[in-house]
């Protein structure tokens, strides 16, 4: 947040300024370094637009609808490590914003989401486009705020800023109401904002450093499995990551959320954990001695069946939330610390010691063995295009380039994961926790803002992408020449696959049965389509798709009965994968009844 | 012995044959506007209980309002209900009275009883024993100012319900620690 941070000079004169609430809006986004934002006007924010009218240092991108606002500032954070920044007006607006707002809660995304609100004397009486924005927002929201007087407005943004981007990382929503939009107040700058009650804990403790490093020290089947808390933390972080790794000679591997932290290139990487992921990961996982969680938070879908996750491991636990420690597994030494703050200490720890780097060979021999089972394996183009093959010629075509990836959710979202590989932090975004359909367009629009000369791909799925497909509008007018790569299958893939698991192939209401003309509708849009459904012609319209200068809808026709694995089931242990094929009789009853 | 049900995931997490135990957290919040709602929003999305539930202001220069919760849990959910009570950002501490064992508890209870005659009279007898306070009377009916710890009103409504007992508001558990020390 360096670029367009105004002079100290600047920034002292605006200190104790009187303006509108409305400038104050502008004037906090400028001292906090906001060079882009997304959103959409409406009556409860014409005084904040207007502001913005005038003022040129902040990219305004112009969504179709709010939730493409909330999800293309979660893209343009992640991919940048800064704040992402929306802007939405009352009622309708806001509402649309919840489901962003909840995602990056649940990714914990830093975001600031300005929404405008009635004027105050007609708060609370069903006026036209009222909500309780702060009260609909409270749960899904890192925190939030009514601002009903001007003169606390540039405090609060400031306190939003640093509550959105400091412990660990969450949406704050500031309501406006339009009155306090246009009344007159005297401006704070952020120097000294600070809430006392919020003191989040960044340096580890001594002994938690020490308790964990003689762990370490004697581990004989020891295994990294890191999170999005690495990528949050920043580069640095995902740097330490890698020296230590380099210093003990651990295994890796991650999370969904902490793809690229770690070199997928690298020999000790194990690839993706969880229930589609690897299975020399999830088996590492499950006959490791010790476990050191960095970043990450035992989601259910990482852990499969709780009394069967890792019987034989001792666990190390790096997180800046204190509520994640014991929350899901209990855990032996708990880490309350930042993870670059954690990783730096563990290294300096090992080093200090002078260990040295530990014999491993007999439990990388037996990672080995798992790795022979070559668990991402798929039949070979069968007429149709395999989705992993689409994957893999996409990541074949596009890893030398400056690339980033996000993707919608479902199957595709989980074959790119397997088959799309990430050297570096800050190129993957995807919906994690909240899993939310209709993410990778919007958040491949914010990322083409923030990297204008980048590749930016979204892979995507033909009923994802269909929650969001009018922000190719915003693409076209913007200028951002974002790809979206849609594996079509024409069904909602990943519903299909558990109908098949669990409810006996009966496909209900899975199958989309009509489907727009996804290379007309490029057209439409103004943006250039392209289809493709032979797998000799893939490669040279891959690269047809990047050559273009401009947004692209690719339609790539995919085998339509596709599963995505391997897979554990609901209810199964790691070490209990679905390899090559579903046979109907895989979960339990119990497992049934689980999401 | 009847074997473990083993839960098959996070979701089959039941802690239903742990025992239960109850607990009085004092929560010192800064007192700003929905601040109670991310409290009480807190316990409900999480499925925790609330048994009591009392608030005001007790700094008014620093803003600081005391909640005092009455909960019942199990020992790894009272844990998680500590640490998520920290991740709201009003919430400046939480202190387990029960745990530190150093608590006191009182209750205060306004208590409306209703009869002539005998009844009449023993209800009068029993406020004495209790030492409630009469606040209020007519030829007909009491009010009974009590205050005590949660128990002791519990057993005062009780032998009141068959004299006449017409109606009870009562504030919640308060708690405070012993000895020199805040918090």
């Amino acid at each position: 947040m360096d670029t367009h941070t105004l002079s100290d000079q600047t920034q002292s004169s605006l200190d104790g300024a009187r303006m509108t609430g409305a400038e104050m809006v502008i004037t906090a986004l400028r001292e906090q370094g906001v060079d882009t934002m997304f959103g959409y006007p409406g009556g409860a924010v014409l005084p904040i637009y207007d502001a913005l009218y005038s003022e040129p240092s902040i990219q305004h991108i112009l969504v179709r609808h709010e939730q493409g606002a909330g999800h293309a500032a979660e893209g343009y954070a992640r991919s940048t490590g800064k704040c992402g920044v929306a802007l939405a007006t009352s009622g309708p607006g806001a509402t649309n914003m919840v489901t962003p707002i909840t995602d990056a809660m649940m990714d914990s995304i830093p975001m600031v989401v300005i929404t405008g609100q009635v004027p105050t004397h007609l708060i609370g009486t069903d006026a036209f486009q009222e909500c309780d924005t702060v009260g609909i927002t409270r749960c899904c929201a890192k925190h939030n705020y009514l601002v009903t007087d001007v003169d606390d407005l540039a405090r609060t943004l400031h306190e939003a800023f640093l509550i959105a981007t400091s412990g660990r990382p969450g949406p704050v929503v500031i309501d406006i109401p339009k009155d306090v939009q246009f009344a007159t107040g005297t401006y704070v700058g952020k120097a000294g904002v600070h809430k006392p009650t919020y003191q989040p804990k960044t340096e580890p403790s001594d002994h938690a450093i020490r308790d964990a490093l003689d762990m370490m020290a004697t581990a004989r089947r020891p295994v990294f499995y890191t999170g999005g808390g690495v990528i949050n933390s920043g580069t640095e972080a995902s740097k330490l990551l890698r020296e230590l790794q380099e210093a003990t000679g651990f295994p890796v591997t991650s999370t969904l959320m902490g793809l690229g932290a770690f070199p997928a290139s690298h020999e000790d990487w194990l690839g993706m954990v969880g229930m589609h992921g690897a299975y020399e990961a999830n088996n590492a996982m499950h006959d490791c001695d010790l476990m050191i969680c960095v970043g990450a938070r035992f989601d259910d879908r990482v852990t499969g069946k709780i009394s069967a996750f890792s019987p034989g491991s001792r666990k190390i636990h790096i997180d800046i939330d204190p509520s994640s420690i014991n929350k899901i597994i209990r855990v032996d030494v708990p880490v309350i610390a930042d993870c670059k703050a954690a990783l730096r200490a563990l290294l300096e720890g090992w080093k200090a010691r002078r260990l040295p780097k530990p014999d491993l060979s007999d439990w990388k021999e037996q990672i080995d063995k798992w790795r022979a089972v070559d668990c991402f394996a798929y039949p070979e183009n069968d007429g149709a295009i395999r989705p992993q093959y689409a994957v893999e010629r996409l990541y074949e075509l596009t890893k030398g380039r400056d690339t980033y990836i996000s993707t919608e959710v479902g199957q595709h979202q989980m074959w790119a994961a397997q088959h799309y590989h990430f050297e570096e932090p800050n190129r993957w975004m995807t919906s994690g926790g909240l899993g939310t359909m209709g993410y990778g367009l919007p958040a491949a629009v914010g990322i083409q803002a923030a990297h204008r000369d980048s590749l930016v791909i979204d892979i995507a799925g033909e009923a994802s992408v269909q929650m969001v497909m009018q922000e190719v509008s915003t693409a076209v007018q913007h200028k951002l020449p974002i790809k979206v790569f849609i594996l079509n299958n024409e069904w909602m893939g990943m519903v299909r696959q558990w109908q098949e698991l669990l409810h006996g192939e009966r496909y209900s209401h899975s199958y989309s049965e009509s489907l727009p003309d996804f290379v007309k509708l490029a057209e439409a849009y103004g943006a250039h389509g392209i289809r493709c459904d032979d797998p000799a012609e893939l490669d040279a319209k891959i690269m047809e798709m990047i050559d273009h200068d401009g947004p692209v809808i690719f339609d790539c026709m995919v085998e339509k009965a596709e599963n995505c694995l391997p897979m554990i089931p609901s209810g199964a242990p790691h070490n209990e994968m679905i390899l090559g094929k579903i046979s109907g009789d895989e979960i339990d009853e119990a497992g049934r009844k689980m999401v | 012995m009847s074997k473990e049900p083993i839960p098959a995931s996070a979701y089959d997490m039941d802690h239903a044959e742990e025992v239960e135990e109850r607990r009085t957290l004092a929560v010192l919040v800064d007192n700003e506007p929905g601040v109670l709602g991310r409290v009480v929003g807190l316990f409900s999305a999480r499925g925790y209980n609330i048994e009591s539930l009392t608030v005001a202001e007790v700094d008014r220069g620093k803003h600081r309002s005391r909640i005092t919760i009455v909960t019942t849990g199990t020992a790894h959910m009272l844990e998680q209900i500590e640490a998520q009570l920290l991740r709201l950002v009003p919430v400046a501490a939480v202190i387990d009275i029960t745990k530190s064992k150093r608590g006191i508890e009182r209750e205060l209870a306004l208590v409306k009883v209703a009869g002539k005659g005998d009844p009449r009279v023993e209800a009068l007898r029993i406020a004495e024993i209790f030492r409630a306070h009469v606040i209020d009377t007519t030829n007909e009916s009491f009010i009974f100012e009590l205050t005590g710890a949660s128990e002791k009103i519990d057993q005062f409504c009780e032998l009141m319900e068959p004299l006449g007992l017409v109606e009870v508001s009562r504030t919640g558990v308060l708690s405070i620690r012993r000895g020199k020390d805040a918090g």
